[in-house]
């Protein structure tokens, strides 16, 4: 049914589900019985303290693990079985920022979007470099830039984005100063307004405000 | 060819060119090893032109097994192999785009230079040859397993010596009908048998070693 829907309006985003998630690392039980979903438009805030499986559940959504029980869905249809369909709308951001020291800004962000099927044009990525004030820095090796420069770099990859995708976020305001965070807010904003979706963790308060983040709390049973 | 295959490939080579010193470090040692040979066993033409097969062979065989370690770690380390996998497409595109890139920069400079050390052995003009094609028929080889070994042990501690024990016993039968090969044509036999056999084990290792590989990759960075 979910395929079918799919098929007829390829534009619109499927709903992220979890059912009865659990997740265990190692002998500690971090989080069981978890149930909620990502709607279209919808930013969801991951809440929780340090050791609580924050990155631990970002990386069950994502794809990247296996949970210990439950279930998590892609417009009704399992991860591992929507395979390449959710892979393609997944943009995922972990705590590294997936650079490498010797190449440059550009030819990281062109890397990653070229890997990830998205425009690759100069133009583009010279502009998304641009709003997050990278633009200067595009020759410059990664390795002499800063951790919040590196940030952002990596945040750079949200800013070529066109269509709706669900955005899995670990801490993307880390290392940013307020000009940055004040920049990643707009694009969290247009990004909800345009029908995608996001998932992020955050230690610090979220000053997004349209639309409102639906808060999820890790650890409190 | 996929995106991700030529997005791989492209940025590894490029990263290889940025490293420059690195990246010819297994030829270094492949010239230096081969010519310590001459100096330790004597420089008698015939037992030099009786041992280097053997002994070319093997130091391709060292050389290529001393920039494994590599070959994963460091996009394990900065996330990018999480990148990677999380790309859509098959994860043993990824496998094989990261071996060929292997290849091209530490397999196929040991094969271009073998012959001038195929003279320095005082080795036969079809001995070279036969040199030649079978270190091209078997450092592909030798790169998909190493990329095989370096995704099972990534994230292990001593990953390096595990590697070692893992795939240097895989190689073995590489280097029997690769150099075998080579000692065949030096004695005036035929090596097609060995030519058969190391064709052979380059489609098998083409076909099984990738996706071997992608699996012990979704398993490391699980």
């Amino acid at each position: 049914m979910t395929e079918k829907s799919l098929a007829v309006d390829p534009g619109a985003l499927p709903t992220l589900a979890v059912a009865g998630l659990a997740c265990r690392r190692g002998d500690r039980l971090l989080f069981e019985g978890l149930d909620f979903a990502v709607r279209p438009g919808q930013i969801v805030w991951v809440r929780g303290r340090n050791g609580q499986g924050k990155t631990s559940l970002l990386r069950l959504l994502a794809g990247l693990s296996a949970p210990a029980a439950g279930v998590v869905t892609w417009g009704g249809v399992p991860l591992r079985a929507a395979g390449a369909a959710f892979k393609q709308r997944l943009v995922y951001l972990a705590h590294a920022n997936a650079l490498k020291e010797d190449l440059t800004v550009l030819e990281s962000l062109q890397f990653l979007a070229r890997l990830h099927g998205r425009d690759t044009s100069v133009a583009s990525l010279e502009a998304a470099l641009r709003r997050l004030n990278l633009h200067s820095r595009r020759r410059a090796p990664v390795r002499t830039l800063s951790q919040g420069q590196r940030r952002r770099v990596a945040l750079a990859r949200l800013l070529i984005e066109t269509g709706p995708s669900l955005w899995v976020l670990d801490e993307p305001y880390d290392a940013l100063d307020a000009e940055g965070s004040a920049v990643l807010d707009a694009v969290l904003s247009s990004h909800a307004e345009r029908g995608g979706s996001v998932v992020l963790t955050s230690h610090l308060p979220l000053a997004v405000a349209r639309p409102a983040p639906t808060v999820l709390e890790l650890g409190v049973a | 060819m996929s995106r991700a295959f030529k997005a791989v490939i492209t940025r590894d080579l490029r990263l290889a060119a940025r490293r420059r010193v690195e990246a010819l470090l297994p030829l270094a040692f492949f010239g230096v090893a081969a010519s310590l040979f001459p100096l330790g066993v004597g420089p008698e033409p015939q037992t030099l032109r009786i041992i280097a097969p053997g002994v070319l062979w093997v130091c391709a065989l060292l050389s290529t097994m001393l920039s494994v370690t590599q070959l994963y770690a460091g996009d394990h380390a900065d996330g990018s192999l999480e990148q990677m996998l999380l790309s859509g497409e098959a994860g043993l595109l990824i496998a094989l785009a990261k071996a060929l890139a292997h290849w091209l920069v530490t397999g196929l400079p040991l094969v271009l230079i073998a012959p001038l050390f195929g003279l320095m052995f005082d080795m036969s003009v079809a001995g070279i040859a036969m040199l030649t094609l079978t270190l091209l028929l078997g450092t592909p080889i030798l790169s998909l397993l190493a990329g095989l070994g370096a995704a099972l042990t990534l994230g292990l501690r001593s990953s390096a010596v595990l590697l070692i024990l893992l795939v240097l016993p895989l190689c073995i039968p590489a280097l029997i009908f690769g150099a075998g090969g080579v000692v065949a044509v030096e004695s005036g036999l035929s090596a097609r048998g060995h030519l058969s056999l190391l064709g052979a084990l380059l489609i098998f290792t083409v076909l099984l070693a990738p996706p071997a590989t992608a699996a012990a990759l979704s398993i490391a960075t699980e």
